[in-house]
């Protein structure tokens, strides 16, 4: 099932602009499934902001960038294959801007998210229900924007895929899901022919370090509701500190830790429409700014399917 | 199994991905250089500063049957008995050039050095300290001036160094290691040229004397690579260790000369004194004109004001005023409202190709500067021209010598009109790369670039047209940017040209035409 900050952490920047996509993002980072020839869709807007950011490990602001903002709009989409199976499927529009300095924003088509999720396990445990989810993702640059305008270029360009076991214990309408992702990314090409790192490069190539991260989610679902919160853990298996004083690179150590809270209610009356909202903020970092993120979502599910009710079972599906 | 296919897909996709990493290097496996002409006359071509190619004195070599020789060749047969992946390593990336390697530190050294201090808790910046290198803003800030300058200098010197190595070459006519005695083996390549003194160990000396003093705080960095270097010459077979002994040591009795006209050059005056930073604002507002001002926050003193008193290598003072052009437009005149309303509409709609053009050729904060990057363009033909070491020397040489002059008239002609960017008189250009912290008329980009072009089209003409395009574009990169105004970049490449101008004439008589 979608929700907001899958959407939006999917593409947000975070910080200096790691576009969540690839990890944080979890476009499905729940464990919730659609039933069979259901759709769920809908639109979602984010908003993220920092004027403190980590130059390597130091703390600062920057006089000549103020506040960097960056806003998304995306659809996203979520669509039952079986009740065991979705294909989840977004491509955010972004724009960033820094309120001082002299550098002029950017904004563009990012780029297009795709996750197969599978219920790979569910069986009862105590009084409560265990599943174990696999899931596949990639993502592709949809335009050809330049990664190296940070923080204020859109994304990074980078081409990734990734894998991610999930685990979801959910007992009466109390839960918790815990998860770990690997992300894969490719080289990207800048405009510029040699660039720095902690040597000189003479070539336009950049490799991209690939990524880890984990996500611990508890709290309250029901058929109606679901609340709550999550912290999150984002790791560049490589990469360089910027040095003092420099400018962001598309290969920094992106690392951080952010907790937030989310909230879902399904409408009664209209049968198959959500309401969604999460907000997270970066407690640690490092080559990232200090972001404080909202993002909010609608969603209306579909039935393809003439044999199943619509389901926005929020509860995991018991057989 | 159906479930299967869904788990095994994804794990196939990452698989597949993992093998695909790491980026080479354009220049990484390079052959070894093999010149096609050893230019073996070249001692006799014009020094830069040397008044002779013999000024210093270098001792005949003993002769190949001299037992001291049998050593130095023993050394060689050790080290090529059991080479190490390292030593291999070496022998092939010092044996595409050491004139191109050299080259390719100095850009790293200068794009490591490239970043602006960051400021003090009152607000004011900390100014780096030749004579405690090590501290915080380390020494030096490798500005675009700073840059030309320091390439000029060791290129000049390495071309000085070389023909002073020629000369020797061909008056004691010391054949190679591998060509007294067959069992070593030539790793770096065969040539006909004269072994001592080593052309290589002659440039270790020479550079890494010129960097000690040019990026003090390197010299581990620098000693290491000299090491590796006259390591590698041994090792492969190019050079006896007192092919190399001798040439260490005259690189660096000519680096002395060159350190002595650097200290001396008017370089480390070129920051000023809050009172000259006064001064700009106080001759401009008697003329009338807006003064120029920092668009840092918080406001950062300008960048090397008095960088035009340089005494530069081809251009005396006199002429570095009569290079100077006449005034931009005023900046209450109708023009400059034109001019300034012309900036924001192009920054406004940029395209992503004006944009990556803007990028390209940026070469702002923590990059090679513009210098650097003409230094890589001509790098990147001077290989296909498979130049001899000392071409290439004097080659380069001659486009830095035009880099640095370019800085020098530059930097007077931006401080004696002292003109605000465009930014500065209209808040709203937003810019597509940061804003130089200097004045704007006339830009550096376009003279940087059009006097490469006009020495690099002399050296290469083939390429002239090629060069002359990529010229063009640097300057229309700035007015993209929105960092400067039409008049800035076409005034600037019609001096620019005139300042290549100069290094074409001296080109022409120095005796390798």
């Amino acid at each position: 099932m979608l929700n907001v900050k899958n959407a939006v952490r999917f593409a947000i920047v975070l910080g200096l602009l790691l576009p969540v996509v690839t990890l944080r993002a979890q476009m499905d980072n729940d464990a919730i499934m659609m039933s069979k020839h259901n759709f769920c869709v809908g639109p979602t807007y984010g908003y993220s902001s920092w004027d403190h950011y980590w130059e390597g490990t130091y703390h600062r602001t920057n006089r000549n960038m103020g506040t960097v903002s960056t806003q998304m709009v995306s659809l996203m989409g979520d669509y039952g294959i079986n009740d065991k199976l979705d294909f989840l499927v977004m491509a955010p529009y972004v724009w960033t801007h820094s309120s001082a300095g002299t550098l002029t924003g950017q904004h563009g088509v990012q780029d297009l998210t795709a996750w197969l999720k599978y219920l790979a396990l569910e069986r009862n445990v105590g009084n409560g229900v265990l599943s174990t989810f696999v899931l596949g993702g990639a993502s592709i640059p949809l335009s050809n924007y330049e990664p190296n305008y940070l923080p204020l270029s859109i994304g990074l360009h980078t081409r990734t895929l990734s894998g991610r076991l999930m685990v979801d214990y959910q007992q009466g309408n109390f839960f918790a899901t815990v998860m770990g992702t690997y992300t894969w990314r490719s080289d990207v090409t800048i405009d510029e022919p040699v660039y720095y790192t902690t040597s000189l490069h003479f070539t336009n190539k950049v490799d991209m370090p690939n990524m880890a991260a984990e996500t611990l989610r508890v709290g309250y679902r029901s058929d109606r509701w679901i609340i709550e919160a999550l912290a999150s853990n984002m790791n560049t298996l490589g990469g360089f500190d910027i040095r003092k004083n420099d400018m962001p690179f598309p290969s920094n150590k992106m690392n951080s830790t952010s907790a937030g809270a989310h909230v879902k209610y399904n409408f009664k009356k209209i049968d198959g429409l959500s309401l969604d909202a999460e907000g997270d903020y970066t407690l640690a970092g490092r080559n990232v700014g200090q972001a404080r993120s909202i993002d909010v979502g609608v969603f209306y599910i579909l039935n393809f399917s003439k044999k199943t009710p619509k389901s926005t079972s929020n509860k995991p599906k018991t057989n | 199994m159906q479930r299967y296919k869904y788990i095994l897909l994804p794990i196939a996709l990452i698989a597949l991905a993992a093998c695909s990493k790491t980026v080479t290097n354009v220049t990484d496996n390079l052959p070894a250089l093999a010149p096609a002409n050893q230019d073996v006359n070249a001692g006799s071509w014009k020094p830069v500063l040397l008044s002779r190619p013999d000024t210093f004195p270098v001792a005949a070599p003993a002769a190949t049957t001299n037992a001291a020789y049998t050593a130095d060749l023993n050394e060689i047969k050790a080290y090529q008995h059991n080479l190490s992946g390292d030593v291999k390593s070496q022998i092939s990336y010092w044996s595409a050039g050491h004139v191109l390697r050299w080259n390719q530190i100095m850009m790293e050294l200068v794009t490591k050095y490239n970043l602006p201090p960051y400021q003090n808790p009152d607000g004011s910046y900390p100014a780096p300290n030749a004579a405690n290198p090590f501290a915080y803003p380390n020494f030096p800030f490798s500005n675009p001036p700073y840059a030309a300058r320091a390439y000029a200098y060791v290129s000049a010197a390495q071309y000085d160094a070389l023909v002073a190595c020629w000369h020797y070459k061909t008056l004691y006519n010391r054949p190679r290691p591998y060509q007294v005695d067959s069992s070593i083996r030539a790793l770096g390549g065969r040539t006909t040229l004269p072994s001592y003194p080593s052309e290589g160990a002659v440039l270790a000396g020479v550079t890494a004397e010129l960097m000690q003093l040019l990026f003090p705080a390197e010299i581990a960095n620098i000693q290491q690579k000299l090491s590796q270097e006259e390591l590698a010459l041994i090792a492969s077979g190019q050079a006896a260790r007192s092919d190399v002994t001798a040439g260490e040591a005259l690189g660096r009795q000519v680096a002395d000369v060159f350190l002595a006209r650097g200290r001396a050059d008017k370089a480390g005056a070129a920051g000023g004194t809050p009172a000259n930073w006064t001064s700009f604002v106080t001759a401009a507002e008697a003329a009338s004109q807006i003064p120029w001002l920092s668009l840092e926050t918080p406001g950062r003193p300008p960048m090397l004001p008095l960088f035009g008193k340089v005494k530069g290598f081809l251009c005396d003072s006199a002429a570095i005023v009569s290079l100077r052009p006449g005034p931009p437009p005023s900046t209450s005149s109708a023009d400059m409202t034109a001019a300034v309303a012309a900036a924001y509409s192009t920054v406004t709609h940029a395209t992503r190709q004006q944009m990556a053009i803007v990028q390209f050729w940026a070469d702002g904060a923590g990059t090679y500067t513009p210098p650097g990057h003409w230094n890589y363009i001509a790098d990147a033909d001077f290989i296909k021209q498979n130049y001899s070491e000392v071409r290439w020397a004097r080659n380069l040489a001659l486009l830095n010598m035009a880099e640095m002059d370019a800085a020098i008239s530059c930097w007077d002609i931006k401080y004696f009109y002292f003109n605000p960017r465009p930014t500065q008189m209209d808040a709203r250009i937003k810019t597509l790369t940061g804003i130089p912290n200097f004045p704007s008329y006339v830009s550096g980009h376009s003279m940087f670039s059009y006097a490469a072009a006009a020495i690099l089209g002399h050296l290469v003409p083939s390429r002239a047209t090629a060069y002359n395009s990529m010229a063009g574009e640097a300057a229309n990169s700035r007015v993209y940017a929105g960092i400067h105004y039409v008049v800035d970049c076409t005034t600037g490449a019609t001096v620019g040209q005139k300042v290549g101008d100069y290094a074409v004439q001296r080109a022409m008589s120095d005796g390798a035409e």
